[in-house]
């Protein structure tokens, strides 16, 4: 049997990913904790207000917090999750979940993620996925990357202005990939 | 592993290599992927049933999310085609991108 019952957050979420199409952002984006103004300047610190916001929106218990933080940080400090294109996409396998779950964060100054192009990073996809469940962490990165892909998706992620704005662009990205 | 096509400094070599290690391709491989794939002049085009991606992106290549027992096929064109395909090989099947296979301990 699986316990699902750290997961207490108001988050919707479907039982299982094994649908045809694949996983979709609203499968495992918490919109609740959705960051649509960063107030943190560097990565370390973005990193510790996103982990915070998943706690607030009930995601992550309080002990697990600190410890889902450091352990991005240092998945981060091994190879860096900015990718280019001025997107970063910090994550790690960890037991505080049972499932893939997701936040989006957007800076509007720009933080340095030592990413690939040298670029400043201005929206953080941040994913925390289950150790024991392979196949459903690079199912939501298949996700992730597929919209990521798409330079509209990335740019109208960039100019959203509120949470309710993030949550309708990926829902309209899950309905109509093309945008 | 045959070439397809010979011309003086176009060589295409194209091969099937499965996705041997536990957590399959995740991130971290997609990008050792990418730095192997990145010193070879030749392009490396990677495609599993449903699409084809650039071997030299690491966003179009994390979005393969190849699973362990996966198997994709790596096309390579250009001047050094068959050494960017032995060495891509080799990281994948035969390194396992340093990470272990199922059942093995981490």
């Amino acid at each position: 049997m699986k316990l699902y019952a750290r997961n207490v957050g108001p988050c919707p979420h479907r039982d299982d990913f094994t649908g045809e199409s694949g996983m979709k952002l609203a499968d495992f984006v918490c919109f609740e904790a959705t960051v649509s103004e960063l107030q943190a300047a560097d990565r370390d610190a973005v990193i510790a207000e996103l982990v915070g916001a998943l706690h607030k929106a009930g995601r992550l218990g309080k002990n697990d917090k600190d410890k889902v933080k450091r352990a991005i940080i240092r998945r981060e400090n091994e190879a860096s999750t900015g990718m280019g294109k001025a997107v970063a996409v910090p994550h790690v396998k960890h037991d505080a979940v049972s499932r893939p779950v997701a936040v989006v964060g957007l800076s509007r100054r720009g933080i340095d993620f030592k990413a690939l192009d040298k670029q400043p990073v201005y929206s953080v996809i941040l994913l925390i996925s289950p150790t024991d469940n392979p196949e459903n962490h690079l199912k939501a990165m298949e996700c992730m990357f597929g919209h990521l892909l798409n330079e509209k998706f990335r740019s109208f992620l960039r100019q959203a202005a509120t949470s309710a704005e993030v949550e309708d662009l990926l829902r309209e990205a899950d309905e109509n990939p093309s945008l | 592993m045959q070439p397809e096509d010979q011309t003086l400094d176009q060589v295409v070599f194209e091969l099937e290599i499965q996705i041997k290690n536990a957590d399959g391709l995740h991130m971290r491989p997609a990008m050792q992927f990418v730095d192997l794939a990145s010193k070879f002049e030749s392009e490396i085009v990677v495609s599993n049933d449903q699409t084809s991606v650039d071997g030299k992106s690491i966003m179009q290549m994390s979005m393969l999310a190849a699973t362990c027992g996966t198997k994709l096929k790596v096309r390579a064109e250009g001047p050094d085609a068959k050494e960017a395909i032995d060495a891509l090989r080799e990281l994948v099947e035969v390194k396992k991108f340093d990470e272990p296979a199922p059942g093995e301990k981490k």
